[in-house]
């Protein structure tokens, strides 16, 4: 394989677990609002479905794009793919 | 005068415009107490900003095509990700999304979801990508990468469908700020809102939308949160309110039992009464109260519409980096975050503060004369806002019989907790600050494809920088008119526009951009089948939804991106498919896009 099909192949890896994650915290668990209201997990005393889609899900989407920036940064710099200043 | 200097200057040159900004507030209210009147305070608010943002938009002129299209490619992440979120937060974000959620609780919160959740997509799927091919504007992506007038000509379509359905809202909402805070009628203010939207962009393009926005995201941030932070304070609900506002929704929960949500239905002649936009609070506020379908389905469609909106996507063609472009979207989500998770606070605090009968600001349970005869229930009952009526003749106001317009929960409820009118002026600067740094995004968008895609690429290849300059801001002059035009007609509210705009993007863009990165094979018809069959199928649904059609899938009309989008999806894996494979040199440049490093496919003066 060559170097820039490896690089892709990493990236695309990267490219699915973020979307998994990012599935699971805009969708997957709003499948169950119900069972979530009903949880004793009460984050800062709010009840989990208010608190998730109040604060949970946004804040983690902040958290997921920047350790996907991070990631990708290590992903085109191993590979030598990281911009000179000169481009 | 700009260049270099200005740029490694950002931090001071903010720094001391959001002193003195702050130091403008405290002369206000300094002002205030000296017996300005509260009229005077609301004009000095929008003027002075408006002024401020129209001096940073002629000192950012340019007549240079790339500082014009992509603010010269300089922007850094921080900054950049404060106009993109300035761009984002509409005057709908700002103005409407706490009274939202203050009606509908659980169900109306997918916005919030899925208003962010999108960047996630805008992230690892397209901005650096876009960033690192050069273009201008979205169709100019989409005609490189596919090839051909007719790829580039409907991508300019869609963009020009869903755009437009959104100015209108925003211009809208310009005007309706502006004929409340400078007190003109409403059909003259929509054209003072869209004066105002024009002396920002006109000049210096991208350039000078996005020093303004940088501007207009500070005023909004301020007037957003010291509001909530105050209120929750004065009200002794928790020095932080979003970590400490748990007892107060459970408050809420327990007086809702006490008034009997839900338990009392108004008939039809009582609410007959009722002016129109008003509503009473008949959804409980923490519970969850939609089904998942309906939660999720929304929000997939805000996700997929933000991931496709070219407004927002052309933001991240202003970084100076495929690097920066990735970090700044992190930091566009971070700042819209900031207000996002302060909108279900103060929606919180505001029906507290109305509702709980051991604060002093309660109404529910007192009697109806007694209401009737408050200040502040005088003035916004004056401007259609509020209403109360005794529909069951006890004299005592009951939960049933207090209605509120959706904006009343941002712009009144520093009125009735008692805040200083300083604030409310403060307020009002926020929500147009927000509407105009929408709209400045959204005509720009329109004007740069139209000038770009359609007279330079596809009229006249051969035409001089400055041609191409005059007739980019003439058009932009022209879709400003066109947009304030139908925005005084006032045909559909701001916040059911804002949605449909999202649901044409998602049905006509989405897989044509996405694919145009990850799948090599998509090629020119397929795009063009996905892009025209995606947007004649979404507005197709919505037409016959909104002509009583019941509809499949639970899809409403608020939701009809899904069926646009996956008849867009199938078109153009199946069109694409059976059509020939993109020829070496495309299947190259998808190579080329796909690393940070080397030389972007379109020039930096194309």
């Amino acid at each position: 394989m060559s170097k820039q099909q490896q690089h892709w192949e990493k990236t695309r890896m990267l490219l699915f677990v973020t979307l998994a994650i990012w599935f699971v915290f805009s969708i997957g668990i709003f499948f169950f609002g119900a069972e979530m209201e009903a949880s004793s997990i009460r984050p800062l005393g709010y009840p989990l479905s208010y608190y998730m889609t109040c604060q949970g899900s946004l804040g983690i989407f902040v958290i997921l794009i920047f350790w996907f920036a991070n990631r990708q940064e290590k992903i085109d710099e191993e590979f030598g793919y990281t911009e000179r200043e000169d481009d | 005068m700009f260049k270099g200097k200005f740029i490694d200057n950002l931090p001071k040159i903010y720094g001391t415009y959001t002193g003195g900004f702050i130091v403008f507030i405290i002369l206000m209210a300094i002002a205030e107490q000296a017996g300005m009147s509260a009229k005077l305070i609301g004009i000095f608010f929008v003027a002075f900003t408006v002024l401020i943002y129209a001096l940073i938009g002629y000192l950012s002129r340019t007549m240079q095509t790339d500082a014009y299209y992509v603010a010269g490619r300089q922007v850094p992440t921080v900054f950049n990700g404060m106009a993109t979120a300035a761009d984002w937060m509409s005057g709908a974000s700002f103005v409407a999304m706490a009274g939202g959620i203050y009606f509908k609780g659980y169900g109306y919160m997918a916005l919030l979801v899925g208003w962010t959740g999108g960047y996630v997509l805008v992230a690892s799927l397209l901005a650096p990508y876009l960033r690192k091919f050069g273009c201008y504007t979205v169709p100019d992506f989409i005609g490189t990468r596919y090839g051909g007038n007719m790829a580039r000509l409907s991508a300019v379509i869609v963009l020009t469908v869903a755009s437009f359905t959104y100015v209108t809202a925003q211009i809208n909402a310009t005007g309706t700020i502006a004929s409340v805070a400078l007190d003109i009628p409403f059909e003259i203010a929509v054209y003072v809102g869209l004066a105002s939207i024009l002396m920002c962009s006109m000049l210096g393009g991208m350039r000078a939308v996005t020093w303004t926005q940088v501007a207009q995201y500070i005023v909004l941030i301020i007037a957003y949160l010291l509001p909530v932070f105050w209120i929750s304070n004065k009200m002794g609900a928790g020095v932080f309110p979003h970590l400490m506002l748990a007892d107060e929704v459970a408050r809420i929960a327990e007086l809702e039992a006490q008034f009997g949500l839900g338990e009392v239905k108004n008939s039809a002649a009582d609410l007959k009464q009722v002016p129109k936009g008003l509503s009473g609070i008949t959804k409980a506020h923490a519970e969850v109260n939609t089904t998942p379908w309906k939660f999720i389905s929304l929000a997939v469609c805000m996700m997929a519409g933000t991931a496709s909106l070219p407004h927002v996507m052309m933001r991240y063609f202003t970084t100076p980096s495929v690097k920066a472009a990735r970090r700044s979207v992190g930091w566009s989500l971070f700042f819209i975050f900031l207000l996002y998770s302060s909108a279900p606070m103060l929606a919180t605090l505001s029906k507290l503060s109305l509702m709980d009968p051991n604060l002093a600001t309660g109404i529910i349970g007192k009697s109806i004369s007694e209401v009737q005869a408050i200040d502040w229930y005088q003035n916004w009952n004056q401007a259609n806002l509020m209403f109360v009526s005794d529909f069951n003749g006890n004299g005592t106001l009951e939960l049933n019989e207090f209605f509120m317009g959706g904006k009343a929960v941002v712009l009144a409820t520093p009125e009735i907790a008692g805040l200083p009118y300083v604030i409310s002026g403060l307020v009002a600067a926020g929500g147009m600050a927000a509407a105009m740094s929408t709209a400045d995004g959204l005509v720009l968008a329109i004007s740069n494809a139209l000038s770009h895609d359609i007279y330079y690429k596809m009229i006249n290849p051969k035409a001089e920088t400055a041609k191409r300059l005059i007739v980019a801001r003439v058009l932009l002059v022209l879709i400003g008119f066109a947009g304030a035009t139908i925005a005084a007609l006032e045909i559909q509210g701001i916040l059911g526009s804002v949605i449909w705009a999202f649901d044409f993007a998602m049905s006509g863009l989405f897989f044509p951009l996405v694919l145009g990165v990850w799948w090599k094979r998509a090629n020119a018809q397929g795009a063009v089948a996905g892009m025209l069959g995606g947007l004649i199928a979404g507005s197709a649904y919505l037409i016959a939804v909104r002509s009583g059609y019941p509809g499949f899938w639970g899809v409403t009309q608020l939701t009809f991106g899904i069926v646009g989008s996956l008849v867009s999806l199938v078109l153009m894996v199946v069109v694409s498919l059976m059509t020939k494979a993109p020829d070496a040199a495309t299947q190259r440049m998808v190579d080329e896009v796909r690393i940070p490093s080397g030389k972007a496919i379109l020039g930096k003066q194309h």
